[in-house]
């Protein structure tokens, strides 16, 4: 990364700290003469966005928490007391809670970029891996964090969730008691999801900054998955992506703030403002949107244990993913059969997320039995299968190329085709 | 470029349903009758005369069996709710007696409540509202408002993020209190409950017709129908669940025309800096 930068330090201060300590190169390496490709689409100011959201998450929490009581008989409460009495409480809440279904926002879109322009493909897999990671640390985060208010949703919803457990064969029962740190969720259940819904950003920080030291690395994927070649095909990150990726990261605020001011319990649900009662459940146990598709699968097989496989194999097939897909081209706008079958695999996803807010009951059960088996056909059968039968569409020689209308058009002198950017 | 503009098109239709589906949520049918509310959209805020209104049916009505213990009598005072001035919420809370102490000798104690108290409820626990109410738990109204929300179906709960619909519970108590009927023919109505369309958790509900017309009397000229009573209270109990509602959406309009600016200036920024770079 530092590589990049051929940053020498100036003043005495700079040149103390450099020859101790290259941080300043490091940065300017990453994140300042970083070289990107020129053409990269809105869609990958979204790992930016996803970048400001998990910040903003973290501050948020972090007040939040000044003012929040893990305890089964204070918890409820105590989120009131945010709501009502504290400074701007109820601004913090509805950020924070509207906070992370815009992180799912994002990171679902995120996801199907990657998705689409082959992202996850050498020499990419290790940044592809670390994503699936973060997640998988974000959906604990998630549903841990749902549970802290202590409404009905949160507590059926915990009693639901950590119930999957239970279908492990032999020590399912004992893990359940184990995760519940008694015979319910109770108490303890409330206590340790707190102190982990604290930990687990802090982790997922982590897991960012090895995603994005693997994908500089190896160079952005574009929008043509063609590597850079020449320095034509690149820009410095700064000021080019950094001012981009800001008015990206307002545009998405504007989204993000419409339903924070306007709509603030539209992604909520009404029954988590009852206070939890074990002794009363509700009509419809639902999880939050961004669950639905694997919730779905969950409930797509009558078996327990069936479903619970299914559900995790929902995500575990996304590791193995760089390895499912066989074709050569990366990039899906060179690819006609793929493309096809990746809107049938989006349209798929939002199919299932619609069956896991319905009953499990009839035609629901039997659509999802369908969209279940699109979802992993998709990966264990399409994707392979489809680098032999199709014919991609010509590539274009360079990013360079790619842009420009007729040829080569005269912006600077054409560079070696052997310098790679790293080698400058 | 065209498959990009594509691809955005299908990802903010896919997004846009994706994000509405926990509207879906599962409920039972109910007939709603929908009421135009002063608090309802991108500039609402609370009808100070229908808020005072509301808290004189609650106060004369309702709270014989209903608490509002998260409400204190200072937040009647605040901005942004019924408008009352601090010395006449101190003329309200004087008229309910709290329980306070222990005192010096170690004995509890009642006093008149002061503007830090909060709305003392009328039962000292569930198990004492049950068997004043036929078995039935009248509900604290302190939440109600926002802990209620009937079905939307497909495709309104789309619309309703443009429409920035967020009325469901107030339209729900609306609808409740004026959804009392005579049961359909031959339906058997069990003992001690009472035959309401409006009812989410099935057709019976345990609470009486709570409303009668003149049986409150309003000083403000408003006609003193059940509708009247009902709406008022509706928009009163909106207000205990979200007090800051109009501090919200103030702020909200401040934020969106501060970022909307900001993005547009850094649009012709980020333009200009890419000016010469074919991309």
């Amino acid at each position: 990364m530092a590589g990049h930068s051929n940053y020498v330090p100036q003043s005495a201060a700079a040149k103390w700290l450099e020859s101790r300590l290259p941080v300043i190169s490091l940065v300017r390496g990453s994140f300042v003469d970083f070289p990107t490709p020129k053409n990269l689409n809105y869609f990958w100011t979204f790992g930016g966005i996803l970048f400001f959201i998990l910040i903003a998450q973290i501050l948020t929490g972090i007040v939040l928490v000044m003012h929040y009581t893990a305890s089964t008989s204070a918890a409820f409460d105590s989120v009131e007391h945010i709501m009502r009495d504290v400074n701007f409480g109820w601004l913090l809440r509805y950020l924070h809670a509207n906070g992370a279904s815009m992180f799912f926002v994002a990171v679902y879109i995120h996801i199907f970029r990657g998705l689409y322009y082959g992202s996850y493909k050498a020499p990419r897999e290790i940044s592809w891996i670390l994503g699936v990671i973060i997640f998988l640390i974000m959906m604990a985060t998630a549903f841990m964090g749902y549970v802290l208010p202590w409404g009905q949703m949160s507590f059926w919803g915990a009693t639901v969730i950590t119930n999957l457990f239970s279908a492990i064969p032999l020590v399912g029962e004992t893990i359940v008691v184990w995760l519940w740190g008694g015979f319910a969720v109770d108490n303890p259940t409330l206590t340790r999801f707190f102190s982990l819904h604290y930990l687990l950003p802090f982790m997922i920080f982590g897991v960012v900054l090895l995603h994005v030291w693997a994908f500089h690395t190896t160079g952005n994927n574009n929008p043509t998955g063609v590597q850079p070649k020449t320095k034509q095909d690149t820009v410095p990150f700064h000021p080019y992506y950094t001012i981009k990726d800001l008015f990206a990261i307002i545009v998405f605020m504007i989204f993000f703030a419409y339903f924070v001011f306007y709509l603030p319990n539209y992604l909520g649900h009404a029954d988590n403002y009852i206070e939890a009662n074990p002794l009363v459940t509700p009509a419809h146990i639902v999880p939050e949107w961004y669950f639905l598709p694997f919730y779905a699968i969950l409930r797509a097989v009558p078996d327990k244990l069936g479903g619970v496989v299914l559900m995790f194999g929902a995500i575990a097939v996304l590791f193995i993913l760089p390895w499912l897909d066989t074709s050569k081209v990366r990039s899906g706008a060179y690819r006609p059969l793929f493309k096809q079958f990746f809107w049938i695999f989006a349209a798929n996803a939002v199919v299932l997320g619609y069956l896991g807010a319905m009953p499990a009951e009839g035609i629901y059960v039997i659509m999802s039995q369908i969209c279940t088996t699109i979802y992993f056909a998709y990966f264990l059968v399409v994707l392979p299968v489809l680098g032999f039968l199709e014919k991609p569409l010509p590539l274009p020689a360079s990013i360079a190329d790619s842009v420009l209308k007729s040829g080569s058009a005269g912006s600077g002198t054409p560079a070696a085709a052997v310098s790679a950017p790293e080698t400058k | 470029m065209s498959t990009m503009i594509n691809m955005v098109r299908s990802l903010a239709a896919v997004a846009a349903l994706a994000i509405a589906t926990p509207a879906l949520a599962a409920g039972a049918k109910v007939e709603i009758d929908y009421q135009n509310w002063s608090f309802a959209g991108p500039f609402g805020y609370y009808d100070r005369g229908q808020l005072q209104r509301g808290f004189k049916v609650f106060q004369e009505n309702c709270s014989a069996c209903h608490a509002l213990s998260r409400v204190a009598f200072r937040n009647l005072a605040e901005d942004g709710g019924p408008g009352f001035t601090e010395d006449q919420a101190k003329v309200i809370a004087a008229d309910y007696i709290v329980e306070d102490g222990p005192d010096d000798f170690g004995d509890m104690f009642e006093r008149p409540a002061i503007l830090a108290d909060r709305f003392p409820s009328p039962f000292p626990n569930e198990q004492a509202a049950r068997a004043s109410n036929n078995g039935a738990y009248p509900p604290d109204f302190s939440l109600l408002a926002k802990a209620r929300a009937p079905q939307r179906g497909f495709p309104n709960f789309v619309f309703d993020i443009f429409t920035q619909y967020q009325e469901n519970g107030p339209d729900y108590i609306y609808s409740l209190l004026t959804g009392y009927e005579e049961p359909p023919e031959g339906m058997e109505v069990p003992d001690g409950q009472y035959y309401n369309h409006s009812f989410l958790a099935g057709q019976f509900i345990s609470m009486a017709p709570p409303l009668y017309e003149d049986s409150i009397e309003y000083t403000d000229g408003t006609p003193m129908t059940v509708e009247n009573y009902a709406r008022d209270v509706a928009a009163f109990m909106m207000w205990a669940a979200e007090p800051h509602l109009e501090d919200r959406k103030k702020i909200g309009f401040r934020v969106m025309i501060f970022l909307i600016v900001f993005a547009g200036m850094l649009y012709f920024t980020k333009k200009k800096l890419w000016r010469n770079v074919e991309h």
